[in-house]
């Protein structure tokens, strides 16, 4: 990207022409500050036409995807993945939407993805409420063994996990996943919340302890509403994070009436019946969820990633 | 939060409670009360995490193929052939190749595709341009990493796949065999990382322009500071604690990547692409090599939290001198 500095430069000596067709008031009007502008003018096109060709690429496998998920395998070997298909092929979705019984896929999706999220949240906030507003002697170490959980690789727990989801009859269970994603979330929230209560208002607690208020009404009643907006912030992230999980859901869900999408799409990988037409139409119909999720809260997410990253 | 813990840590040597003023006595118990409020939190990280953890690293010192098969005593056997399997090794060598697609390149792009949308686009051509670039960017960070490599795995397919049906297309005869040739497997599957990660340093940078001083520029603007040195003066220097925090967690996520090498290459060709967790993978339910497996994952994470401790020391170190500078 360095080149830009050297493209504006050399746009220079090609703009001198230009300016003798602008009427000669306009560049009194705009003094020295002209020239240089002019060069930028150019310039920017060139930088802008840059950061669209960024853009296409990052898009391009999406274009690809939808060129081809509505192509017949036929038309596919004689006119090639980019030509845009003479007639819409719905075999391919419907193959893989009955193949995996997406429905259902769906559901798991979303039921694990949901109730994590609630549950996620629910046991960040009393952690937080314990180690941010109660200031829990220590609260220092325990917010660092959170920090180290969370980096933790699932794999130095995989095992174990399997091993008791067995001894406790909740192998290939939904609520195997929900609970430990409800931990492994919380791990992160209660690190991000913990901060955001440490720094709560002193005088709106004291307010409420001199009204008498117990500390299980200040949660509900004083801290619960001022934080309701990080919440659902936390909320999101967990949901769409439990959404994209892949290494333990895979391990642990093992049927076919339990997986979730990822899982159900990465198990068809390989198999004789997944053409072109039905890999594109698969991985559509999955991306397409986290798509609209991503639509509705883009706003919340792009304001959540920044909270995480100032902390 | 550091100078929160100060009047707590005053509070610790609390033997000489009883001397001590009343006032003092009534403060010290005031946190025990909300102690009920970590419980539940407590035991659910004691299950979920601690004990498998603990039992993880206590596999490890065993010979074991898993279920109801005997263990048998290793002590720190595992480790030591460790040392000496060259799979592992070659995992290692893979994590660092993944650090630089998931960490170097993209924090590198990113911050000069956030500077370039910002302080650039965004100011010649609208901020609406430039929030629809950075959503174009950002589209691959939201979606399952699994179902993006299952797509990249199609379009990589040496004889299927939609890139190299379009390089013969194009008159190429022997288009390379992008997941499938041990020599080209690892910079393919580094490039779809780099095409999943580059979102994730754009967005956070953006935010963290947004926060900087806008007369700052304006002054060295007027000083005749040109883009590129305001970039290099001004941008860099401001964002830098977000430039840890992506450096961080990427660099933990690049050491612990293992979905979009399941649905890429497995490991493969010939152990090309192998990470430590696919491999510990491998070892725990291909191989039923449960100590070998969770010896693996026990190493894994002893070099994560190193890793993290160096960057978060390199970090307080950078904030110090910075402080001692002004």
């Amino acid at each position: 990207m360095s080149t830009v500095v050297p493209d504006t430069t050399t746009a220079g000596p090609a703009a001198v022409p230009a300016p003798a067709r602008a009427p000669r008031p306009r560049r009194a009007r705009v003094a020295t500050g002209h020239d240089q502008r002019y060069r930028r003018g150019v310039g920017r096109w060139l930088v802008l036409a840059a950061a669209v060709l960024v853009a296409l690429l990052m898009l391009s496998p999406f274009v690809i995807m939808l060129l081809n998920a509505f192509k017949s395998p036929a038309e596919y070997s004689q006119a090639g993945p980019l030509s845009i298909p003479k007639e819409v092929y719905l075999d391919g979705v419907q193959n893989f939407w009955t193949r995996t019984n997406f429905p259902q896929k769906l559901w798991n999706s979303v039921f694990i993805s949901a109730l994590v999220a609630v549950f996620g949240t629910l046991l960040s906030l009393l952690n937080a409420y314990a180690i941010g507003v109660g200031r829990i002697k220590g609260r220092l170490w325990i917010v660092t063994i959170f920090l180290v959980a969370n980096m933790l690789p699932q794999e130095a727990l995989i095992y174990p996990l399997f091993d008791m989801a067995q001894q406790v009859g909740l192998s290939n269970s939904q609520w195997s996943i929900i609970i430990i994603f409800t931990v492994i979330q919380s791990a992160f929230g209660t690190y991000l919340l913990a901060s955001v209560l440490g720094t709560f208002p002193p005088a709106l607690l004291e307010a409420a302890q001199l009204d008498g208020a117990g500390r299980w009404r200040i949660l509900w009643q004083v801290v619960y509403p001022i934080v309701k907006p990080t919440l659902g912030v936390l909320m999101i992230f967990f949901f769409i994070w439990t959404w994209n999980e892949f290494f333990i859901p895979l391990v642990m869900l093992t049927t076919n009436d339990t997986q979730t999408i990822p899982i159900a799409l990465a198990s068809l990988q390989g198999d004789r019946m997944m053409d072109a037409p039905t890999t594109n139409a698969g991985a559509l119909v999955s991306l397409i969820p986290a798509l609209i999720f991503f639509l509705i809260f883009q706003r919340t997410l792009t304001r959540g990633v920044t909270a995480g990253a100032v902390k | 939060m550091p100078t929160r813990t100060d009047p707590a840590t005053d509070q610790v040597p609390e033997a000489t409670r009883a001397p001590e003023a009343a006032d003092r006595r009534r403060r010290r118990p005031a946190w025990v009360p909300y102690l009920p409020y970590l419980l539940p939190g407590a035991v659910a990280f004691v299950v979920v995490i601690g004990y498998p953890f603990a039992m993880n690293v206590y596999y490890s010192l065993f010979k074991w193929r898993g279920g109801m098969a005997p263990m048998r005593w290793n002590g720190l056997g595992n480790y030591s052939d460790l040392m000496g399997d060259s799979a592992f090794w070659t995992s290692f060598q893979n994590s660092v190749a993944m650090i630089l697609a998931m960490v170097v390149v993209p924090t590198l792009l990113g911050l000069v595709l956030a500077a370039v949308l910002f302080d650039y686009l965004g100011r010649r051509f609208g901020p609406r341009v430039a929030a629809f670039l950075r959503a174009t960017y950002y589209l691959p960070q939201i979606l399952p990493v699994a179902v993006a490599g299952v797509l990249w795995n199609w379009i990589l397919n040496a004889q299927t796949g939609a890139l190299n049906v379009t390089l013969r297309g194009l008159g190429l005869d022997n288009p390379p065999n992008w997941l499938g040739d041990p020599d080209i497997a690892l910079p393919s599957v580094m490039l779809v990382l780099i095409w999943v990660q580059v979102g994730y340093p754009v967005v956070i940078f953006m935010s963290a322009l947004q926060r900087v001083d806008p007369e700052l520029y304006e002054a060295a603007e007027l000083d005749g500071a040109g883009w590129w040195r305001r970039f290099q003066a001004i941008t860099i220097p401001q964002i830098r604690p977000e430039t840890f925090v992506v450096t961080l967690t990427c660099t933990v996520a690049a050491l612990k990547v293992f979905g979009p090498i399941y649905v890429l290459t497995r490991g493969g060709p010939e152990s090309s692409t192998l990470v430590p967790s696919y491999y510990s993978y491998l070892n725990f339910f291909d191989k039923s090599k449960v100590g070998y497996g969770a010896a693996i994952a026990t190493v894994l994470t002893l070099v994560i939290i190193v890793v993290a401790v160096v960057i978060l020391a390199l970090q307080s170190r950078a904030e110090r001198r910075e402080q001692e500078g002004r």
